[in-house]
């Protein structure tokens, strides 16, 4: 295996493992519990070390995993007293443990090189040449092994778990309802959440594991309105980014970590452009066809409230049709078009008039909407 | 006292003490908006989603002045701001996904931009990074007065406009009816609060900007149900926590100035949410006890005659 084919790997799967978790903190609306967490990591790396009394990534892997779950506790006690939010909790929690990590860096590993490079954004470039040694065989690359095992981890627990998420989600009352606590299946995604942060930041650094969690989710869920789905969807999207992120690094010469975020930025702001449902030109189209369908909406029904009184000539002619409903002449002329092109009015002599086809449409529009029509 | 006389003549001290405490009421007071508005963690975006735009306007200028690096790191943040709030409005998307979106993936342009000037070799480089950890200890006389300008301004701009805001924070309909420029308050509100982010970078870095945005406010939510007093108290925190960790960094050593300032912060947080005299913790446990004794009073008396 070659190292680049070693990196490439290594990315695919911490972002597989990565999505799934996120799939369901972004529709729990916990997105941002990804970043208190990977802030924690620091001091929770650096209290390993200064317990151990040396550098030793198990030993920080431990801490860094007892700080995840440290913040997770404290931010809930606090919202427990009511007296805090949620997103502010988050705020006060993990900048003072990071706060205290600094401080402890700087006071006691001043000598250590602690690089906060790595920190940040990781160092998968090297993941090939670090290896995994048991019993003096050389079973390859240490990060593949981390990866492999949190993708596995992160699929066992939530094919066991799926049914319970997915009430809890959705329904925690019905959960509890159920029999089955919907806290503790929150406590079981947070652990999950924990484990997998600290894991993935070993390759990718802090901040760009809370890319790889909530970026390829978020683009999920724009694309797809089934649970599923939408974890496949992310699944996909996220090794796609990776994929793509690895050669956009390559080909300018940056940090891959930043790559593969930059490539999954790229596939989310194309899912919110593009998307068939949710996507802005979507959006804005079916806006259009809206405005579209009420103008000749306003326009049948009023010339139905004009028909048989007495000002029904003047009410209906071109001209002042576009004056009494607020519209420019060039509105008013498109909409009678349109309204032709739909057989509900005809033109005769400068006015407008409704076809039998227009007086059934507004009879049908009376009832579905409930309208009362002034006689 | 050594200490007060340091911090009029000593030019360090002075300097990074003005600058903890300019941040510090600056944050305090545009934060607490924030946090009324529900937007508490958007400082946290804000200031990661600075770094590209600190990037890009060194790779633009190839300037180090902090001024040109803070008009990036707030365009790039207003710009991060903008698709955050009209992606919330338009899809299905919750604040918190794109909050998480936005910081994410800003940084994480910012990191690949930066990696790909590191490896330009280019001499300017060197400390760009330095916006990501802060280093309040390096403020010189320049810097401190650029904040005071930054942070004037926008405290005038936000007495002008109080009670437009005020409105536009706990009642944003009825803002709208009233015929208030709702969506355009809401921006130069947000604009306020990337000012604020860029006096911080500088002083606390990407990371720890949250705190200084919310930690006044909730500190001082605990002390009042009043506005315009709990506006005075965050900026009184603020400042507070600001002056406190420079002074204390300064004069000891190893100890890094903005890890300190947030650490007095959270200090005053704790102590406001257990001590303050309505809200507090320890009021609420009082409280009751008292009516728990007095319950047991009436019980053991019986029922009236």
């Amino acid at each position: 295996m070659t190292a680049g084919t070693a990196i490439l790997l290594t990315g695919i799967l911490c972002a597989v493992a990565c999505a799934l978790p996120g799939t369901f903190l972004i529709l729990r609306r916990m997105a941002m519990m990804t970043d208190a967490i990977s802030h924690a990591i620091l001091p929770g790396l650096v209290f390993g070390y200064w317990m151990a009394g040396s550098a030793n990534i198990i030993v920080g892997a431990v801490g860094a995993t007892a700080a995840a779950i440290v913040t997770v506790t404290l931010v809930e006690a606090l919202q427990r007293t009511r007296r805090v939010e949620g997103a502010e909790a988050m705020g006060i929690v993990f900048p003072a443990m990071f706060a205290l990590g600094t401080i402890l860096i700087s006071r006691y590993f001043a000598q250590v090189h602690l690089d906060t490079d790595a920190i940040l954004y990781g160092n998968i470039e090297f993941s090939a040449f670090d290896r995994l040694i048991v019993s003096g065989r050389d079973l390859g690359p240490q990060s593949l092994w981390v990866m492999s095992v949190l993708l596995v981890l992160n699929i066992g627990v939530l094919t066991l778990l799926y049914k319970e998420l997915k009430i809890s989600t959705f329904d925690p009352a019905l959960s509890q309802s159920l029999g089955f606590s919907p806290t503790l299946v929150h406590y079981l995604l947070m652990l999950l959440l924990s484990i997998t942060t600290v894991g993935a930041f070993t390759a990718v650094g802090a901040i760009l594991v809370v890319a790889l969690v909530i970026v390829p989710a978020a683009t999920a869920y724009l694309l797809t309105e089934r649970l599923l789905h939408m974890m496949i969807g992310s699944a996909i999207i996220g090794a796609l980014g990776a994929i793509g992120g690895y050669w956009l690094a390559i080909i300018i010469d940056g940090s891959i970590a930043g790559g593969i975020v930059t490539m999954l930025g790229i596939l989310f702001t194309l899912a919110l452009l593009f998307s068939p449902s949710q996507g802005l030109v979507a959006q804005r189209s079916r806006n259009a066809r809206n405005r579209d369908r009420f103008a000749v909406d306003l326009l049948v029904m009023h010339l139905a409230t004009h028909e048989r009184t007495e000002d029904e000539y003047s009410e209906s002619s071109l001209g002042h049709i576009g004056a009494a409903l607020r519209w420019s002449p060039d509105e008013a002329l498109t909409t009678i078009r349109r309204a032709t092109d739909r057989g509900m009015v005809v033109r005769a002599n400068g006015n407008v008039v409704l076809t039998d086809q227009g007086r059934h449409y507004v009879d049908r529009l009376i009832k579905v909407r409930r309208l009362a029509v002034e006689q | 006292m050594s200490t007060l006389h340091d911090l009029i003549f000593d030019y360090t001290l002075r300097n990074v003490a003005l600058g903890g405490m300019l941040l510090g009421i600056v944050a305090g007071v545009l934060g607490a908006f924030a946090v009324l508005r529900r937007q508490a963690l958007l400082g946290d975006t804000l200031s990661h989603a600075a770094l590209p735009g600190i990037c890009i306007a060194f790779m633009l200028t190839n300037s180090r002045a902090p001024l040109v690096l803070l008009i990036g790191a707030g365009i790039a943040g207003w710009i991060g701001t903008l698709i955050f709030l009209r992606t919330i409005k338009a899809t299905k998307l919750s604040e918190d996904t794109m909050l998480g979106v936005v910081l994410s993936v800003f940084f994480g342009v910012g990191i690949l931009l930066l990696t790909f000037i590191q490896q330009q070799n280019n001499a300017n480089q060197a400390g760009l990074d330095k916006y990501l950890f802060g280093q309040a200890a390096s403020l010189i006389g320049r810097d401190v007065r650029t904040f005071a300008v930054l942070g004037l301004g926008a405290l005038i701009i936000l007495f002008l406009c109080y009670k437009e805001f005020k409105l536009l924070s706990f009642d944003p309909e009825f803002a709208a009816s009233l015929g208030l420029p709702v969506r355009n308050l809401d921006i130069m509100l947000t604009s306020l609060l990337v000012v604020a982010v860029m006096i911080g970078l500088q002083t606390v870095g990407v990371v720890l900007m949250a705190a200084m945005i919310i930690g006044p406010g909730t500190a001082a939510r605990q002390w009042t149900d009043n506005l315009r007093t709990m506006l005075w108290l965050s900026g009184l925190f603020g400042g507070l926590a600001g002056v406190t960790g420079a002074v204390i960094s300064v004069q000891a050593s190893r100890l890094p100035t903005g890890p300190m300032i947030i650490l007095a912060l959270t200090a005053i947080v704790a102590v406001s949410l257990l001590f303050a005299p309505r809200h507090g913790i320890v009021a609420e446990l009082v409280r009751t006890r008292n009516k728990r004794n007095e319950f047991q009073a009436l019980l053991e008396k019986g029922p009236q005659s």
